[in-house]
């Protein structure tokens, strides 16, 4: 579970992200963040992955308590979180096979490990013929493919993505979106950030609306209303 | 532990692999600070060697006029002994300065033709205590009726003396600048390598790799840049010496300074190799303590 207690986040040029925050993210849950540019919505997944601290209010993931993580503890706590960006963040020198499993080399897994699981991965996110190709040499829904299997691949339990399909032709959006359900479908809480309507609109999760950091709808809510 | 030591070595020779320049730059700095150490290193060993060689020759040699007797010689050392300044005295007879001069010219048939034993004089080499002590010796010696000449090597000592002094705390202000320049051109080659590799470090950090992880291979790559730069110094300097062997062997004719026994070299080695593992440590342990947010 995925907590926000009374969080606000100013940064030191006096601008306010995030106002007050109240936001509780079950697990297995799928959750849309929408809002305009400079809502807070990339600030609210930061503050998840402790790439923010808060300057008022508290973060939970599960058992953690995001604002008080010591630094040496903030590995551990991104190693349980999978990220997925607008621009990929894929390692250009790299093949697809090797950014996928540089986030398990990282923490110290066999080589043997690293093979079974990247290329079970690679399956699970249609990519296995690919996996020789480095990222230049595919196209774009095909690198968030990677991202997104680079960012499960330490089988976290929660995945945030930033904006995935904002850089995606409609059919490589979709594509996008079927492979954040089935993880979903599979036991993972996603948060996703973005600006597409028109995925919000025709599948059937939570969506929470924020503007000037504030959070103004939250589906759920309203349902329980 | 050990799969992940091994992957920071392997991505630390990568990242080398693919920054020729930064490799090169930051070991000729090491190599050339490295260089200059082992070069006033030996130079310092070597003075050393010739002072010596100086100082174990006679100090003051007292040559006698014909007639003298060992009964005066016996008087002379006496009054020397007196002084409290004489380590030693050893008189050298005629007959004995004559075995001396054809061992030093049995290559040489002609000049040992024509000379015989009353040709040459009989000499009291006198060694003083200490080198401060030689006038007062020479003084008594030149003196003395039944000497003839007197010949001294304090100046030699004494200039060399200096020599050796100055070349000492000319390298330590030489040798400190250099080791400080590199030190600051290896940490500002791996600052430039830290941001050559700021989208990786990004995606290290979101995926969970540990501080340690990121900083680890960046250190690495500053103390490889210290061995490299000193074993291409040291390895450089064994083979200009073997190189100027000849040519140091006739300028320094009689004064054992080669070959430089391979055990000083590989001392010198390991010194240097030490300091260029802890001076590309201190530049990589500031590099990233400085450049690398994580």
């Amino acid at each position: 579970m995925i907590n926000f207690q009374q969080v606000t986040k100013r940064y030191a040029n006096g601008t306010t992200a995030v106002v007050d925050i109240d936001l509780e993210v079950p697990d297995r849950q799928f959750l849309f963040i929408v809002g305009p540019s400079g809502a807070g919505k990339s600030t609210l997944l930061k503050l998840i992955i402790r790439e923010e601290v808060p300057s008022e209010g508290k973060v939970f993931v599960d058992k953690w308590d995001v604002t008080k993580l010591p630094g040496r503890k903030v590995p551990h706590l991104r190693r349980q979180i999978g990220t997925v960006f607008q621009d990929f963040k894929l390692l250009p020198k790299k093949t697809v096979f090797e950014n996928v499993a540089f986030a398990l080399e990282i923490i110290g897994r066999t080589s043997k490990e690293i093979k079974e699981v990247t290329e079970e991965v690679l399956e699970l996110v249609g990519l296995k013929d690919q996996r020789n190709l480095f990222p230049n040499q595919i196209s774009g829904g095909e690198a968030q493919r990677v991202a997104i299997a680079r960012a499960i691949v330490q089988k976290p339990p929660f995945v945030l993505a930033d904006e995935p399909t904002g850089n995606l032709d409609a059919k490589s959006a979709w594509e996008i979106m079927a492979i954040l359900q089935k993880l979903n479908e599979l036991g993972t809480t996603v948060i996703m950030a973005t600006h597409n309507i028109d995925i919000v609109q025709t599948l059937p999760h939570r969506m929470v609306e924020i503007e000037h950091g504030r959070i103004i709808k939250d589906s759920e809510l309203k349902t329980k209303n | 532990m050990f799969i992940t030591l091994l992957r920071l070595i392997k991505t630390t020779f990568q990242r080398i692999v693919r920054s020729p320049y930064h490799v090169i730059a930051a070991t000729f700095v090491l190599f050339l600070s490295f260089f200059v150490t082992a070069a006033f290193v030996l130079i310092m060993l070597g003075s050393n060697v010739i002072l010596k060689h100086f100082e174990s020759k006679p100090q003051v040699t007292a040559f006698f006029k014909d007639d003298t007797n060992l009964a005066q010689v016996e008087e002379l050392k006496k009054v020397l002994s007196n002084t409290g300044y004489l380590a030693n005295a050893k008189y050298v007879s005629k007959e004995e300065a004559l075995k001396i001069y054809k061992e030093q010219n049995k290559d040489e048939p002609i000049l040992l033709e024509m000379v015989t034993a009353d040709m040459l004089p009989a000499s009291l080499e006198v060694f003083a205590t200490d080198i401060k002590y030689l006038p007062n010796l020479a003084e008594i010696l030149t003196k003395e009726n039944s000497v003839e000449e007197v010949i001294y090597q304090k100046d030699i000592v004494s200039n060399l003396t200096n020599w050796t002094n100055t070349i000492r705390n000319l390298g330590v202000i030489v040798i400190a600048f250099l080791f400080v320049t590199s030190l600051l051109i290896t940490l500002v080659v791996i600052g430039l390598n830290i941001s050559v590799y700021k989208d990786e470090i990004e995606i290290m950090r979101l995926v969970g790799a540990s501080s340690s992880y990121i900083r680890i291979p960046f250190i690495f790559e500053g103390m490889l840049y210290g061995v490299l730069g000193a074993g291409l110094a040291v390895s450089t300097i064994w083979l200009l010496l073997g190189y100027l062997e000849p040519v140091i062997k006739e300028l320094f004719s009689g004064i054992p300074l080669l070959p430089v026994s391979n055990d000083l070299m590989l001392l010198i080695l390991g010194g240097e190799a030490l300091t260029g593992v802890l001076l590309g440590f201190i530049s990589a342990v500031i590099a990233t303590w400085k450049y690398l947010k994580v």
